[in-house]
């Protein structure tokens, strides 16, 4: 994560409490929102332009994007036609892959924001993420990786058992459960570990039925964890690959 | 001879930790706390690894003891432990909430004891009790 967003994370996490956080970060992100679909709606107005001027043979085929500057409307030259624009790797100018950057900057936040909001991450996701440096800048990842690895044996060790009939192993099963409960509470992740409790007295009171509809609930919640935090991984690898294309390596 | 710190611990610049913990995740976390600290670490999987590893001779400033786990769950390791003179800081780190269960961890020999997660200032609390 870069340092500033990670301060940023921290700056508001040692100075209010997670739910204040949350709702300061939702208000951000909606600011945010706002100003993009206005900026979209001003690049379509550009576009429409550029068509009622065009030659009447030449509407809407594909042509050669047409770039002005947002604010005064000046049209821009490419970089083919004017040497001094710094070009990155793509040959797009080094300015426009900022804008990318923005956008994938503007949609972790926004899905953090969700999760936090939604209770499904905590805290302890941001502890998780304060551990990550230059020295380790995939611990989260890796961690959260190894996470899901384990959580899906346990859930089969989990199902297993209870699909038994002759189910009696009230105690093996708390021992899959403890597991569960410690690594979930451990990466923050705050809706599982909840169920994970109520899994835990359902056990202690040998109430299999109840289990069962724990078990329902964990494997849901865990589906629904894994494909958003896969999503906020997928999201921060595009934006370390579009950092290396803004600032390509001088050979 | 090196001189022994307050814990039992080799007395040395930098301190020494033990993390025992069955989970891979758990583990992983407060092997990298212990490493933002500053502070050696190794880590084993169960109470009986925790026993074999003092039993050759190695001492620790600090133990981070699960209470669940196979083979040898940290109840009886840290009694184990503590039987065989280990004087080392022993805080239990564990998702248990309830005081009964809590207490008999505590009984067993702890110095201080933890609900998971283990976070940094909850991992600096435990430090400062062995550095006060």
């Amino acid at each position: 994560m870069e340092q500033i967003e990670k301060h940023d994370y921290l700056q508001a996490h040692q100075k209010q409490p997670i739910s204040q956080l949350v709702r300061s970060r939702k208000e951000t992100e909606q600011e945010k929102m706002v100003k993009a679909e206005t900026d979209e709606q001003h690049n379509e107005h550009q576009y429409e332009q550029n068509e009622l001027e065009a030659e009447p043979g030449e509407r809407g085929r594909k042509k050669p994007q047409t770039l002005a500057c947002f604010s005064c409307q000046i049209p821009l030259k490419t970089c083919a036609e004017d040497s001094t624009i710094p070009v990155a790797k793509t040959g797009l100018p080094v300015w426009m892959l900022g804008l990318a950057a923005d956008r994938l900057r503007a949609d972790t936040n926004r899905l953090l924001a969700f999760l936090f909001h939604q209770g499904i991450l905590d805290e302890q996701f941001l502890q998780l993420q304060q551990l990550e440096d230059e020295t380790s800048p995939n611990f989260v990842s890796e961690v959260v990786n190894i996470y899901f690895h384990e959580s899906e044996k346990l859930l089969r060790n989990l199902r297993s058992l209870l699909m038994d009939r002759e189910f009696s192993d009230y105690n093996k099963m708390g021992i899959h459960l403890n597991q569960f409960m410690g690594s979930s509470s451990s990466i923050g992740a705050k809706r599982i570990r909840n169920v994970c409790v109520a899994f835990r007295a359902a056990s202690e009171q040998n109430n299999r039925a109840g289990c069962l509809r724990a078990l329902e609930l964990l494997e849901h919640e865990y589906c629904f964890l894994k494909n958003k935090l896969h999503e906020l991984f997928q999201i921060q690898q595009q934006r370390a690959l579009a950092a290396g294309v803004r600032y390509p390596m001088q050979n | 001879m090196a001189a022994q710190g307050r814990h039992g611990g080799k007395k040395s610049n930098k301190m020494t930790a033990l993390v025992v913990d069955d989970n891979t995740v758990n583990r992983m976390i407060h092997h990298r706390l212990l490493d933002n600290l500053g502070i050696e670490n190794v880590a084993v999987v169960n109470g009986k690894e925790a026993v074999d590893i003092h039993c050759s001779g190695k001492t620790f400033d600090l133990i981070l003891m699960d209470m669940d786990m196979p083979v040898m769950n940290g109840i009886e390791a840290t009694r184990q432990l503590r039987e065989m003179g280990i004087r080392s800081m022993i805080a239990g780190v564990s998702t248990r909430s309830m005081e009964r269960e809590i207490r008999e961890f505590i009984e067993a020999g702890l110095d201080d004891y933890q609900e998971k997660p283990l976070t940094m200032s909850k991992l600096i609390s435990i430090i400062h009790k062995i550095n006060g």
